[in-house]
């Protein structure tokens, strides 16, 4: 695609967009998932939020 | 039909939310990557700019960045004044998630323009109202993201940094208007009084590449607000799990 004399400033303005926006999901997709490992692992231990422990003893002592 | 205050009280719950986002997710990111590709097509084949030829086509990446760079600091603003007025669960994770969203596409601005500066104006910079303006607020989100990381506290951080994202709201209208003061920028040409006085060959694909990029910021801001929402769950849990380890230290034994 011929984009004329300044071409190079046009692409180099889609090629900073396109990279900061790909890093953008990759930042937050591997984030999610390492926070997402990070509960199940806790939860695998046995570890409960308060309100999961609240909920468990009102169905225990129905 | 649910009503908006009712559907905030009914997403103040962050398993709902959770629940709720993790469905619409999936849906809006395809849609995102459907409408960009459909801008980026309507951009590359919408005809030469008669004054500037192919340099136009950085406009179309250059003014949705620049929208949702304000776009995006009032969503924090409006966040924070959620969470320091109606005390909503969410509007911390959301002011909280917003910031470095708001600050990329704020640098996307100031790259993107500078890239057209060069060609049209013959510098990467100038000390413009309207680009110094922007240049502010991307320091501002900097500095917002900085207060918030400094404080342990993550209470009083919220708080803090909800005041500073309050009180700086008003470089927005200062960014709007900058192009009034003696500016080299041009003034706008699509959200103003009147008509757009941009041609509609060059409107339609500007538009296409606005909407395309704010469902875009949506679906970042969705799933930055989930894995914020995982975060705080993991130090809840933390700290149930340090306190059941305190417990059994503390029981005599036998």
């Amino acid at each position: 695609m011929d984009l004329g004399p300044h071409a190079a400033f046009i692409w180099a303005a889609y090629a900073i967009v396109a990279a900061v926006l790909a890093g953008l999901v990759a930042w937050l997709v591997l984030d999610g998932r390492r926070q997402q490992r990070l509960v199940d692992e806790l939860e695998a231990r046995g570890v409960r939020r308060r309100s999961q422990q609240g909920g468990a003893a009102r169905r225990g002592s129905d | 039909m649910i009503s908006m205050p009712n559907l905030t009280q009914r997403l103040a719950n962050p398993t709902r939310f959770m629940e709720l986002s993790g469905r619409l997710l999936p849906w809006i990111s395809a849609l995102a990557c459907v409408l960009l590709a459909v801008g980026l097509y309507m951009a590359f084949t919408a005809p030469l700019d008669y004054q500037q030829g192919h340099a136009a086509k950085i406009m179309f990446v250059h003014v949705p960045s620049a929208w949702l760079a304000m776009a995006g600091y009032a969503l924090v603003a409006a966040s924070s004044f959620g969470l320091l007025v109606f005390r909503h669960p969410l509007a911390d994770v959301s002011a909280k998630a917003a910031a470095p969203l708001g600050a990329a596409f704020t640098f996307l601005c100031l790259v993107t323009g500078s890239l057209w500066g060069k060609p049209m104006w013959g510098a990467f910079w100038v000390w413009d109202p309207r680009l110094t303006s922007v240049l502010i607020l991307f320091f501002l989100y900097l500095g917002l993201i900085a207060l918030r990381s400094s404080i342990e506290d993550e209470a009083l951080a919220a708080k803090l940094t909800a005041v500073l994202a309050l009180t700086g709201i008003v470089m927005l209208p200062v960014i709007k208007f900058s192009v009034e003061w003696n500016s080299l920028h041009q003034p706008a040409s699509v959200m103003r009084l009147g008509a757009p006085t941009i041609h509609a060959t060059l409107l339609w694909p500007l538009l296409a590449m606005a909407i395309a990029m704010t469902t875009l910021f949506a679906a970042l801001h969705l799933k930055a607000m989930r894995n914020e929402i995982l975060r705080r769950r993991v130090k809840a849990l933390r700290a149930v799990e340090v306190e059941g380890a305190g417990g059994l230290a503390g029981q005599p034994a036998g």
